[in-house]
C-alpha cells in the first residue's frame, strides 16, 4: 500500500466510524425480523455480510417466512435494490477510468446508501482505499448487529434503538446539505426531494408501491429534471464538487 | 416445497452483488454526453434527500424526535459540522426529546 492508499483508506475508517454505529443500531431491529422470519443468528450474520441491504434483507426475510419461490426472491431483491444500480452508475463516474477491474469488482461488494455517500463526497476521483476504510469498520457493525438482534431480540431499550436510528439520516443530511449550502440546484433537488417523498409516501394513490420503487421512481424523476432543466457544464461530474465543495475533505 | 434458507441467502447475495457490480464493471469511461452525466451527478442528492424524509419521523418513536433531530441535522451541516457530529448530534436530539413527558 502506498502512503496515499493508507492516508485514503485510515480517512475511510474515520468516515466509516458513525456508519458502523449507525449500523448496528439498524441491523439489530433487523436480526429481530431475521429471527421472526426462521432464521439463526450464523444465517442472519451471513445474510448481511453478503447483503449488505437493509431494504432488500428485511424484504428478503419477509420472503424466506412465507416460503415464496426463489424466482420471486430473485425478483423482489432485484426491485428493493434497484436503486444501487443507479448508485453504481454514478459511482462508476467518480472511478479513475484506468481503475482495474479488481478495484470495481471489491467496491461493487458495498455500495450501500452510506457507503456511497460519503464516497460520492470525496473531492475528485475516488480512492478506491478510502471505500476499502470505510467497508472494514462498516461491514463488521451491520453483521454484528443482526447477529444480536436474533440473539437479545428486545433486549436493547427501544428508547436507544430509536435514537441511534436516526444517526443514519444524520448522516445523510451531513453529504446533501453542504453541497447543497453551494450549489443552488442541488438545494432545490434536496428540498424537493423532501416534498415530492413525502407526498408520495402519505397520498394513498401510492400506497400500492414498495418503498424501493417509490425510491427509484423519486430518484430517477428528479434527477432526469434538474439535468434537463440545469444540465453541469464542469469538465466531469467527478470534478464538479472541488475540494472547497466536498463536506468533510481531510 | 420445502425451501432451504441457504439457497434463498445465496439468491438474494447473488442478485444485490450483480446489481451493484455491473455498472462499475461495464462503464469504464467517463461518459461524455452532458445529460447523462448531469443526471448521474444529481442522482446522489435526490436518492438521498427522498430516502431521508419522511422516513426520519418513522424511525423514532415519535414522529417529531425524528423532525426536530431533521431540523438540527440540516442546521447543523448547513454550519459545517462534521459527518460524526452530525450523526451523533441528530441521535442526542431524538433520544432528549423522546425522554420529555409530553410525547
Amino acid at each position: 500500500m502506498t502512503t496515499e492508499n493508507k492516508i485514503c483508506f485510515q480517512h475511510g475508517m474515520r468516515d466509516g466510524s458513525p456508519i458502523a454505529l449507525g449500523y448496528f443500531a439498524v441491523a439489530f431491529t433487523l436480526g429481530i425480523a431475521a429471527r421472526n422470519a426462521g432464521l439463526s443468528a450464523i444465517q442472519a450474520l451471513i445474510a448481511s455480510v453478503l447483503n449488505n441491504a437493509s431494504a432488500g434483507e428485511y424484504a428478503g426475510f419477509a420472503l424466506i417466512a412465507a416460503g415464496s419461490s426463489y424466482l420471486e426472491m430473485a425478483v423482489m431483491t432485484l426491485v428493493v435494490n434497484a436503486r444501487y444500480l443507479l448508485m453504481s452508475c454514478a459511482l462508476s463516474q467518480k472511478l479513475k477510468p484506468d481503475t482495474p477491474l479488481r478495484h470495481r469488482m471489491t467496491i461493487a461488494y458495498d455500495v450501500t446508501d452510506e457507503i456511497f455517500g460519503i464516497c460520492v463526497a470525496q473531492p475528485g476521483y475516488l480512492n478506491p482505499w478510502y471505500a476499502y476504510g470505510a467497508i472494514v469498520v462498516a461491514i463488521p457493525g451491520w453483521a454484528f448487529g443482526t447477529f444480536f438482534g436474533v440473539i437479545m431480540g428486545n433486549v436493547l431499550p427501544t428508547r436507544l434503538v430509536s435514537a441511534l436510528s436516526v444517526g443514519l439520516y444524520g448522516m445523510f443530511l451531513a453529504i446533501i446539505i453542504p453541497p447543497a449550502r453551494k450549489n443552488r440546484v442541488i438545494a432545490g433537488v434536496v428540498a424537493v426531494g423532501f416534498a415530492a417523498s413525502y407526498l408520495v409516501n402519505r397520498l394513498p394513490l401510492f400506497n400500492g408501491l414498495s418503498t424501493g420503487i417509490k425510491t427509484i421512481a423519486l430518484t430517477a424523476s428528479l434527477a432526469l429534471l434538474a439535468a434537463v432543466l440545469f444540465p453541469t457544464d464542469t469538465k466531469s461530474s467527478a470534478q464538479a464538487l472541488d475540494s472547497e465543495n466536498a463536506p468533510h475533505s481531510p | 416445497m420445502e425451501h432451504n434458507i441457504w439457497i434463498y441467502l445465496l439468491v438474494m447475495a447473488a442478485v444485490s452483488y450483480l446489481i451493484r457490480m455491473a455498472p462499475l464493471v461495464l462503464i469504464r469511461k467517463e461518459i461524455t454526453n452532458k445529460y447523462l452525466r448531469s443526471f448521474l451527478f444529481y442522482v446522489p442528492y435526490a436518492t438521498l434527500a427522498v430516502m431521508t424524509f419522511p422516513a426520519i419521523m418513522e424511525a423514532t418513536r415519535v414522529p417529531v424526535a425524528g423532525l426536530l433531530a431533521l431540523i438540527a441535522g440540516i442546521i447543523l451541516a448547513w454550519k459545517g459540522c462534521s459527518l460524526f457530529q452530525v450523526a451523533v448530534l441528530c441521535c442526542a436530539v431524538a433520544f432528549v426529546v423522546e425522554l420529555l413527558p409530553f410525547f
